[in-house]
């Protein structure tokens, strides 16, 4: 569970999309995550893999089902590691003023 | 249907210390940012979430209790309307050791969807339990200016 695990898991595009599926909506089967034009079930089922060693992703069985849940809490811990208190407010305003203009140029 | 996130920490302790730091106010208030929990932790007692200023955040009442395996609370918003509109969730604790570490899973769930409650809560758990982590493995919760859901 190492934090080389996570940057590891995220230093690929197509683990990124699976969590932003996720994201998206949370809960998911890995048939509903593998209806996706771009990828096999075989590749998915090897990309959640590495997201659940690092702890990215976490299942639940539900009756049959096995559903997979983004888990942000690794990203967090990263976070919190390099991000003062103080510089958090600032931080959030201009993540928020960038996410408005890169919404107003399109 | 229902809306639920699950959320999964790893922390490097024993399962009744953090067993303790879920439970005990004098060490929820410190890695929850001043946010603190009142109850005597029985199957069946009330159960109560409090703001550092007094006001009630949330209330609820314990539905599983299993020293120190699993905490389950049934828990509702007290302070917007609009949330406490939605009425009850569950949030499930479950502890489970290896080695030298415990997996921490936090379940949070209603039974509807597109719940703005579980949306609120999401929001801040990442938060809390990463503090949580650091006061238990360093001693220092997490200075933050986020608030809690």
């Amino acid at each position: 569970m190492s934090m080389d695990a996570v940057f590891k898991a995220l230093a690929d595009p197509t683990r990124r999309a699976l969590l932003d599926a996720l994201r998206a909506r949370n809960g998911q089967t890995l048939s509903e995550l593998s209806e996706r034009p771009d990828m096999t079930r075989q590749a998915v089922t090897k990309h959640l893999g590495i997201l659940e060693s690092a702890n990215l992703v976490v299942t639940q069985k539900r009756g049959r089902e096995k559903l997979h849940y983004l888990n942000p809490v690794p990203i967090n811990d990263i976070a919190e590691r390099w991000i003062d208190k103080f510089e958090q407010g600032p931080l959030d305003a201009l993540s928020h003023l960038k996410r408005k203009l890169e919404k107003e140029g399109r | 249907m229902s809306d639920r996130f699950v959320y999964v920490t790893y922390i490097r302790t024993t399962p009744e210390t953090l067993w303790d730091h879920l439970t005990k106010p004098e060490f929820i208030r410190v890695y929850w940012f001043g946010v603190s929990a009142e109850s005597d932790w029985k199957q069946g007692s009330s159960w109560k979430l409090i703001f550092a200023d007094g006001r009630v955040a949330d209330t609820g009442e314990i539905l599983e209790v299993d020293r120190p395996r699993r905490l389950v609370i049934k828990w509702r918003n007290e302070f917007k309307p609009e949330l406490k509109a939605e009425g009850y969730s569950r949030a499930t604790f479950v502890l489970e050791p290896s080695d030298d570490v415990v997996k921490l899973t936090v379940t949070h769930e209603i039974d509807r969807t597109g719940s703005k409650f579980i949306e609120a809560v999401s929001g801040g758990w990442p938060s809390v339990l990463s503090s949580l982590k650091s006061l238990i493995e360093t001693g220092q919760a997490l200075p933050s200016q986020k608030k809690a859901a």
